[in-house]
């Protein structure tokens, strides 16, 4: 690995280090730093409160955060080279859409017809909404890897996978307009992400299931860069397009419809993460560009994460809003900096 | 450079299969392309030189006859074996963006390198010797979107070079460059059959100079019909405009 590279890693290593403690350390409550750093070492906060705070709450939050950055980045990279398409993200494929369907058919029908409002169950909501939101996702994932077998460009896929993003959006409408308004509500606020709402037994699953998964898709770089030169030099140098394509996609959606599934839709960060890892390392070289999506998914999540929950927020700010309004001035500025430069040379 | 027989073809029939119908573009060609000479296809637009370049490359299957490269049928090899045998440069443009000249180049090595597609000191070696043999190492550490398009059609051709396939297809290497460059890339692919044995085959549409270089000429007419011979042979008809080989 060549130096800046190796420099940037350990650059972007720390700052998730930082950010994760910050998240530990700030909030609504404060609590001072040496205890967050007892605490963190397995010690005995001196207030109970504070440890409650700081393991039941901040951890698991910060953890969720952590690893939902770092999985969306990454199926965000791999959805842009295999798609060849700058604005190709975690969403584009409608496994976002299909996340949500099974989450409106859990959320807004069972309140219709089981007569009971699922957002009032508690524990057990959660529970089915997971599951759901997993169902959906999966399921459009196997619809559009089905099609990707069947058509050829990468456009048309590309094209059927937003117009199936479409219609799911259309049947939620039509579930939304016939059901009560709380379990509405109940379904906005999931649809506004959050990395709050996991709780403590489902963080442990989460993460596990991540952590299981994104070192499965660095098996993917050589593939990906190949990818790169085009479907003709691609399959010249031996690569099976066509395997490697399925491959690319049920990665990345997996990835994402497991996030999706616990934090519900986060938009942006997929998209973004992986230009500003472009233009920070300055390579299309997947073997630099999946560790550096990874760690710089996972600290911008951490940093936003940190900003929604500011105190004078109050945890008020959804984590939507929040990584769209950090993330898209940060890669603007990128990207513009780089177009300057490149004129400039 | 001895003058080896690469690619053998008996009675092919080249096209597109659809899944009601088959678009037969050229039938019955039976030719052989030899190794040491350079090979070019020219002929007007749609008479099916890309149909045949891409049968050839392995990319689309024939319609019907038979592919022998290097003494087996194209289609008894894997993708894999086939990608150390034959090597291309498309018209596809690709929109590369920071990457480097060198590592596009290093690319070629893929069929060489392992898993994670790691560039050992002897990959490294041979992506130097290809950037020589082209005439582009003062080019090594540009970004690729930072060249001209002949810079990076040279660029491509090294990257054939580096994959080391006995056998080179180009779809139209020329289109696209100002006219010094046409003669200097097409002279650079003569020198490269000739003094490394390579099997270079392309199609162009740069008739006057392809009959220049090329040792053999394979003219395609629209009718379907595939004519060879020796650039010296091949004669303009004076009334349609169409070239013939004399016989």
């Amino acid at each position: 690995m060549k130096r800046p590279v190796a420099v940037g890693m350990i650059l972007l290593g720390v700052a998730i280090l930082v950010l994760f403690f910050l998240n530990l350390l700030l909030g609504s409550v404060s609590v001072p730093a040496g205890q967050v750093w007892k605490v963190l070492w397995g010690g005995e906060a001196d207030n109970t409160i504070w440890q409650n705070i700081i393991l039941k709450s901040r951890f698991p939050q910060a953890l969720t955060a952590l690893a939902a950055g770092a999985g969306l980045s990454v199926a965000g990279l791999q959805m842009q080279t295999v798609f060849r398409n700058p604005l190709a993200g975690p969403s584009v494929l409608g496994v976002s859409s299909g996340a949500s369907l099974g989450v409106a058919f859990v959320v807004l029908l069972s309140g219709r017809l089981g007569g009971v409002a699922l957002s009032r169950l508690g524990y057990m909501g959660e529970f089915a909404m997971t599951m759901a939101a997993i169902i959906g996702a999966l399921a459009i994932m196997l619809l559009i890897v089905w099609i990707a077998q069947k058509v050829r460009g990468n456009v048309t896929l590309l094209i059927i996978g937003v117009m199936i993003g479409y219609v799911a959006t259309a049947i939620i409408g039509v579930l939304k307009f016939f059901s009560a308004e709380e379990d509405v509500r109940a379904y906005v606020v999931w649809g506004l992400g959050s990395f709050a709402r996991v709780s403590g037994g489902q963080v442990t699953t989460f993460v596990v299931i991540m952590a299981l998964l994104l070192p499965l898709s660095f098996l993917l770089v050589k593939t990906l860069n190949l990818l790169l030169l085009g479907d003709g030099y691609a399959r010249n140098l031996g690569l099976n397009v066509r395997r490697a394509r399925i491959s690319v996609i049920t990665c990345a959606g997996v990835l994402v419809a497991i996030v999706t599934a616990y934090c519900g839709p986060i938009s942006f960060l997929g998209l973004a993460v992986p230009h500003l890892c472009r233009g920070i390392f300055r390579t299309s070289d997947h073997r630099v560009l999946m560790p550096a999506s990874l760690l710089a998914g996972a600290a911008l999540a951490l940093l936003c994460n940190l900003i929604a929950r500011m105190p004078g927020f109050e945890g008020a700010l959804p984590v939507n809003s929040v990584t769209a309004l950090i993330g898209a001035p940060v890669v603007a500025v990128v990207l513009f900096k780089r177009r300057k430069e490149d004129t400039g040379e | 450079m001895k003058r080896e027989e690469t690619i053998r073809l008996t009675g092919l029939a080249i096209g597109y299969t659809t899944r009601h119908s088959v678009k037969t573009v050229c039938t019955g060609i039976t030719e052989t392309i030899f190794s040491g000479e350079l090979t070019c296809l020219i002929g007007e637009n749609g008479a099916g030189k890309s149909t045949l370049l891409r049968t050839l490359s392995g990319f689309l299957p024939p319609v019907s006859g038979e592919i022998i490269l290097l003494g087996k049928p194209l289609r008894s090899y894997g993708e894999r074996e086939l990608s150390t045998i034959i090597g291309v440069v498309l018209t596809e443009k690709t929109n590369l963006q920071n990457m480097t000249v060198e590592e596009l180049v290093g690319m070629g090595r893929s069929p060489y390198t392992g898993f994670w597609g790691r560039l050992s000191g002897e990959d490294r070696r041979k992506v130097g010797e290809s950037l020589e043999m082209v005439g582009i190492t003062g080019l090594r550490g540009r970004m690729v979107q930072t060249l001209s398009d002949g810079e990076r059609q040279k660029v491509m051709i090294a990257k054939a070079l580096a994959q080391e396939t006995p056998v080179i297809f180009l779809d139209e290497p020329t289109a696209f460059l100002d006219y010094p460059s046409k003669v200097e890339i097409l002279r650079l692919l003569g020198r490269l059959s000739r003094d490394f044995g390579k099997t270079i085959f392309l199609s162009t549409h740069d008739l006057e100079l392809a009959l220049r270089v090329a040792d053999r000429v394979w003219l395609m007419s629209k009718p379907g019909r595939l004519q060879t011979g020796s650039p010296e042979n091949l004669v303009i008809d004076p009334e349609t405009g169409r070239f013939n080989f004399e016989r």
